[in-house]
């Protein structure tokens, strides 16, 4: 098969076209009834409660490890007792949100792919379809919204598991001083900071499920189908992720001035 | 009974024919599967689809759904021209067709239960009234055992039968059957073409089933439920049920078209070596 660059890039062209339709579909069943209050229920519980040990160890060790490399950096200016600070405002802005998104597309991204894939391969979404209900309304809708208010409950504890971390390691290895770190770190962050870690989830939440939803009910190929799937989904949702918190930083910046 | 209890409110009366395909024409990626399809299915009747495999049945049945789309021409649906309609007003007439698929197209995430309750769920009916609704549906396909088991744990057959009881249990006015028995042995084939003579003869809803073997078409033809007996027999005199015609596929171009004994007596090579 030769390689065409216009027909490549037509292809690309119209998967996002479907995507976004897919996207447009699934916020009018969230704004208009029925709404799967019982699917929405359960999908927090697979995704939010699944997650949670991930979550909490990453956040964690990332603490931990963000204290140790953060004092030995400012031992050189003698500013050890900045570590706080540094930990603080890296987990709550930026390694809370993008850590857990991270994992939690790993864990969730893939698993909506395949489970979504295989209803699709075995004509389960048409069979759905055919006994009335709209596959968008029932499985897209209430994973996208049960992904995006778990993550940000998660991404809050991960960032509150890396301040634990951080205060551990300043305490135990470093020698501060317990109400020393608190009071460091309750005085660095700023109103601005917390919005951003607060916004960013919800735009990471909202990846991890679409395109985990849209790789999922795309599927075709058989088994085979769904394995691609999976793995285009883990793919695709870490790399907007990333691209996104670029993007998401930037203009939070711009807006908040921090 | 639930097959007694039609909900007047659910079947809507409409005139003509229950299914009218217009010139349709439908392909995949450059594979042209069904090419100028035109056929009418009138109410009441049983519409018996052959044809080799691939030949597109699968394809003509989704279309009568609305699940695929055709590239041109029309179709009606229940007096609705369904090929006009927007996906989301296509939900509400879905509710009035049952689909029996050709792998079941069981949820494998719901109990038996579940399954067949499926559109009562949706439809908010009180949940008794539900789950007698399900024991009767799944008393009338003979799986009553089977009611918690989950679709993993059936057989094809069983399996068969239970997307039968999901698709009848609202008494929908069009039941779409895709090779009902397909891949199963002679003895659960009948029993399943049984439960298909008893839905066209007690309830006599429009049906069009699918079907490689020939001999369950003729035994569709050439059978009828009897009430009285509770027993599904051979219709005396060796007659034919009338409300039961035939089409039949082959490479997407519609070959035969008519009733059981125009298709006995028909003199195309290509059907007499089909029959054959
Ligand atoms: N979703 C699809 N995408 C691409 N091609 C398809 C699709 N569905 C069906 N086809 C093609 O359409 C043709 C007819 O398929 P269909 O499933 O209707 O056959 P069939 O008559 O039901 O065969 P069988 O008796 O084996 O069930 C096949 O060549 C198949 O490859
Ligand atoms: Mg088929």
């Amino acid at each position: 098969m030769s390689f065409s660059p216009v027909l490549y890039t037509k292809r690309i062209l119209a998967s996002v076209q479907e995507y976004s339709l897919l996207s447009a579909r699934a916020f009018r069943s969230l704004a208009t009834p029925p709404i799967y209050w019982g699917d929405i229920f359960t999908q927090m519980d697979s995704i939010g409660f699944g997650s949670l040990p991930i979550v909490i160890l990453t956040g964690f060790f990332t603490g931990c490890v963000l204290a140790l490399q953060s004092a030995s950096a400012l031992q050189q200016f003698g500013a050890v007792s900045k570590t706080a600070s540094l930990v603080s405002l890296s987990m709550v802005k930026e390694l809370g949100p993008v850590l857990t998104g991270l994992m939690v597309s790993g864990r969730n991204a893939s698993g909506i792919a395949s489970e979504l894939g295989s209803m699709k391969v075995t004509e389960q979404i048409d069979a759905m379809r055919a006994l009335g209900t709209d596959p968008v309304r029932k499985l897209v809708a209430p994973r996208i919204f049960a992904t995006v208010f778990m993550l940000e409950f998660l991404s809050i504890l991960s960032a509150f598991m890396g301040i634990i971390g951080g205060w551990i390691v300043s305490v135990g290895l470093l020698g501060l001083k317990s109400s020393f770190y608190f009071h460091e770190t309750y005085f660095s962050l700023y109103f601005a900071d917390v919005w951003q870690g607060l916004t960013k989830p919800v735009f990471f939440g909202y990846i991890i499920a679409s395109v985990g939803c849209y790789f999922g009910i795309t599927t075709s190929g058989g088994t085979q189908g769904v394995g691609k799937s999976t793995t285009r989904a883990v793919v695709m949702s870490s790399v907007m992720i990333i691209i996104v918190d670029f993007l998401l930083t930037k203009l939070l910046i711009g807006i908040f001035g921090r | 009974m639930i097959i007694e209890e039609k909900n007047a409110a659910d079947s809507q009366h409409f005139e003509g024919p229950a299914i009218v395909f217009d010139d349709v024409c439908i392909g995949f990626e450059g594979n042209q599967v069904l090419d100028h399809v035109s056929f009418k299915v009138e109410q009441g009747e049983t519409r018996i689809l052959l044809g080799p495999a691939g030949g597109g049945k699968s394809v003509l049945l989704k279309l009568c759904d609305g699940l695929l789309r055709p590239d041109s021409g029309k179709i009606f649906v229940l007096g609705k021209e369904i090929t006009a309609m927007r996906e989301r007003d296509l939900f509400a007439l879905r509710h009035r067709i049952g689909m029996v698929f050709q792998e079941s197209a069981l949820f494998d995430s719901m109990s038996v239960e579940d399954n067949v309750a499926y559109l009562l769920h949706e439809e908010r009916v009180p949940e008794e009234e539900v789950r007698k609704r399900v024991e009767e549906a799944l008393a009338f396909v003979e799986l009553s055992a089977a009611i918690d088991k989950f679709p993993s744990e059936l057989s094809g057959g069983m399996r068969r039968r239970v997307s039968i009881a999901r698709a009848i249990i609202t008494q929908p006015d069009l039941i779409l059957y895709d090779s009902p028995t397909g891949g199963l042995d002679p003895i659960t084939s009948t029993t399943i073409i049984e439960l298909v003579i008893r839905q066209r003869d007690e309830i006599g809803t429009t049906s069009v089933m699918i079907t490689h073997r020939l001999q369950d078409a003729f035994m569709l033809a050439t059978h009828c439920y009897n009430s009285a007996s509770k027993k599904v027999e051979n219709i005396s005199g060796g007659g034919v049920d009338k409300t039961t015609k035939f089409l039949v596929l082959n490479e997407g171009k519609v070959v035969f078209d008519g009733t059981t004994q125009e298709l006995t007596h028909s003199d195309d090579p290509w059907i007499k070596d089909y029959l054959a």
